[in-house]
């Protein structure tokens, strides 16, 4: 009887954790609107410049120059790649919304490498903010993404930024990752060596913990550029443009077809970002 | 020469309350009842030592000794617990961030164990680096480095990759890095001990040759006593993070301070530690202008059958015979005509190894000279298998042999 009674106090009613979360957006929403209005209006200019830049020139002349980045910075067998994918994606009328795509997911690339990089340094150099930071990591990867669009939406309205935004909070984790594990990975007798001739702290980072942990932190970045491809169709359900939305349209009209040829301008796009930057860590690991 | 290097009372433990350990120790607890009773691990137990400018001073333990931690509270790689480390009178473990930094590139190089070398780096950027995080203009530290690459023997391979070169060339490299800003104080923690032994030994040889021209003041640290007594001016042993003795090969050898230290040098081969200096008897010489009478007379009183002719300056002549002063008193010649001048002559360093066969075969007894030629003393073929054997009187030996 009394065991019932206390399991029952367990019993309390729901915990209000949705209500709270509203009630911080609402709080955002009221005091950091302007904060909110120039990130979106910055990150906008980004994109906007980007995919305009793309589309500003002729496809058939950036495909050529696509081609020449490939084979610059990769080998041969890329470049034809390059070369006949993008074609094909021309060919099949997607050119347009696969450049805005790619702007979209560079920008949030950029972002992401921005802020991903020195966070992860700043957990290489402290056991404290690591501690911090990994668990938030792991929350980011978990939740599932289509949560993120929901605060994106209510700070940045519909459009393209607030997809940049889910793409950078999904996809930024890996850089953060690997370029605190790379850095942690130079074996400590380098360091050892770096501090016994005088070495700031900054010398070493610099001359010393990210060149030897290039290698890491690229694998890391490749990494969070596939993962900011694969939240497109997902960000096209809040209204940014691209070839995401194709696809997505495809799905809500039943249209197989047109969702067969969107997909296969994102895996066109997808291969070649993934190989180009693959290369550019071997690249670099061979000019070392 | 004056001291470059003072350690005093230099201490490190390892654990969460080192000072704790520090109360422990001075109450005369053993490193060994710390560890137990507290967690804590006396790594460098009070050592005190002065190292002279110039000198090579090796600090020699079986691993787990502490000498590799010692080294680095040198140049704090490793903050130490108590103590000081005066250099050049300064003590280091008060400096800043920023004088330690000054101190670690302009007054102490380092060489590693496991060469430690930056694999992005070609051998000159690795032989330059010390130089680069100074803010030495590019020419300049290109320069100097190439300069220490050249003499450490490694020119012509400036802009290989670490990892190209055999792991000899690594260390040359090593050393030429820890070499090209000019310290004063080198610190080499068992820098030859990943090399095989024949290259072990060259790299000796070398480092050797480079001080007698550098005159750096080298801390060497070496679980191999045979390259201990090879390269060291004097020789700390340390068993249990303190050192046990301090002093030259020969004292450490003929003089164990202590059970441990006999046990550790025991094995040691004699023959590559004494030299001819530690073996030379006091030489009977004659001035060449006396005659065979005279020189009968001298050898009949001491009991001996050669004696050595040498000039006013002590400068070795030849040797004269009994049997050959004999003959000469009869015939009525002067010594000049009975002088064997074909004697066998040795520097007082070389080694007792290197000896054998000089010893051996030699009718006159082998003369020890000066590099200006002047006699020591000379070398009687039972002294040197009596000092192998440990049991020679070694103390009268090498006196002075006038």
């Amino acid at each position: 009887m009394s065991m019932l009674y206390w399991l029952s106090a367990l019993d309390l009613p729901k915990i209000p954790i949705g209500k709270w979360v509203e009630a911080i957006e609402k709080w955002l929403e009221g005091n950091a609107g302007p904060v909110f209005q120039g990130i979106k209006a910055f990150i906008g200019t980004i994109v906007n410049g980007l995919a305009d830049g793309f589309n500003a020139v002729p496809p058939l002349l950036l495909i050529v120059l696509f081609t020449g980045l490939a084979y610059w910075i990769g080998r041969t067998r890329i470049a034809v790649f390059t070369l006949l994918g993008l074609y094909l994606v021309y060919n099949l009328g997607y050119w347009e919304n696969t450049m805005e795509t790619l702007a979209l997911v560079l920008t949030a690339s950029i972002i992401s490498i921005v802020i991903g990089i020195p966070l992860g340094i700043a957990c290489a150099r402290s056991d404290k903010v690591q501690k911090v930071v990994t668990p938030v990591l792991d929350f980011m990867q978990t939740m599932p993404a289509f949560v993120y669009l929901l605060p994106a939406v209510a700070f940045f309205s519909l459009g393209v930024v607030p997809g940049v935004i889910a793409s950078v909070i999904f996809g930024i984790p890996p850089t953060i990752r690997l370029t605190n594990l790379g850095i942690r990975q130079v074996p400590a007798d380098l360091v050892e060596a770096a501090d016994a001739f005088g070495s700031t702290p900054l010398q070493k980072l610099f001359k010393l913990q990210l060149p030897i942990a290039a290698p890491t932190i690229m694998a890391g970045v490749n990494q969070t550029i596939m993962l900011s491809l694969s939240m497109v169709v997902i960000a096209s359900m809040i209204g940014a443009q691209g070839v995401g939305a194709d696809v997505y349209r495809a799905v809500t009209q039943a249209k197989t077809g047109v969702g067969f040829e969107a997909g296969l301008a994102v895996v066109v796009l997808a291969i070649i970002l993934d190989r180009i930057t693959q290369n550019l860590v071997k690249t670099k690991r061979k000019g070392l | 020469m004056t001291a470059i290097i003072e350690v005093q009372a230099l201490t490190k433990v390892f654990g969460s309350d080192p000072k704790r350990a520090i109360r422990l120790l001075d109450q005369g607890w053993t490193k060994d009842r710390i560890a137990k009773e507290t967690k804590l691990t006396v790594g460098v137990n009070r050592v005190s030592f002065t190292i002279e400018r110039g000198e090579i001073f090796v600090i020699m333990g079986l691993s787990g000794s502490g000498k590799s931690t010692l080294v680095r509270l040198l140049n704090r790689l490793i903050e130490p617990t108590s103590g000081k480390v005066l250099v050049n009178g300064t003590d280091i473990v008060q400096l800043n961030a920023e004088q330690l930094r000054e101190i670690r590139r302009k007054t102490i190089g380092m060489v590693f164990q496991k060469f430690a070398l930056f694999p992005h780096r070609t051998v000159l950027e690795n032989a330059e680096y010390g130089l680069e995080i100074q803010g030495v203009p590019k020419e300049q530290r290109r320069k100097k480095a190439m300069e220490t690459l050249e003499l450490v023997g490694l020119g012509g391979w400036e802009q290989k990759r670490p990892d190209e070169l055999s792991g000899g060339m690594q260390q040359r490299v090593g050393l030429a890095r820890g070499l090209a800003n000019d310290p004063d104080i080198l610190l080499m923690d068992e820098a030859f001990s990943a090399l095989d032994p024949l290259i072990r030994k060259e790299m000796q040889d070398e480092l050797l040759e480079l001080q007698a021209s550098m005159k750096k003041t080298i801390i060497f640290i070496t679980h191999d006593l045979d390259e201990a007594l090879r390269i060291g001016d004097r020789i700390a042993l340390m068993k249990d993070g303190a050192v046990v003795q301090v002093g030259t090969p020969e004292q450490i050898l003929t003089d164990p301070a202590n059970e441990y230290v006999e046990r550790f040098v025991e094995d040691v081969d004699l023959s590559k530690v004494l030299t001819a200096s530690h073996v030379m008897v006091r030489a009977e010489t004659i001035a060449p202008d006396r005659g065979p009478r005279v020189a009968l007379q001298l050898m009949r009183d001491r009991g001996i059958s050669n004696l050595y002719v040498v000039d006013k300056g002590r400068q070795l002549i030849g040797a004269v015979t009994a049997e050959a002063s004999a003959e000469a008193v009869k015939a009525g010649k002067g010594l000049e005509d009975i002088l064997v001048r074909e004697v066998t002559t040795v520097g007082p360093d070389v080694h007792l190894s290197e000896l054998f066969d000089a010893v051996s075969v030699a009718k006159i007894p082998v003369a020890v000279v000066d590099d200006r030629g002047r006699l020591l003393g000379i070398i009687i073929r039972g002294a040197v298998l009596s000092a192998l054997s440990g049991s020679g009187d070694r103390t009268g030996a090498g006196g002075d042999p006038t």
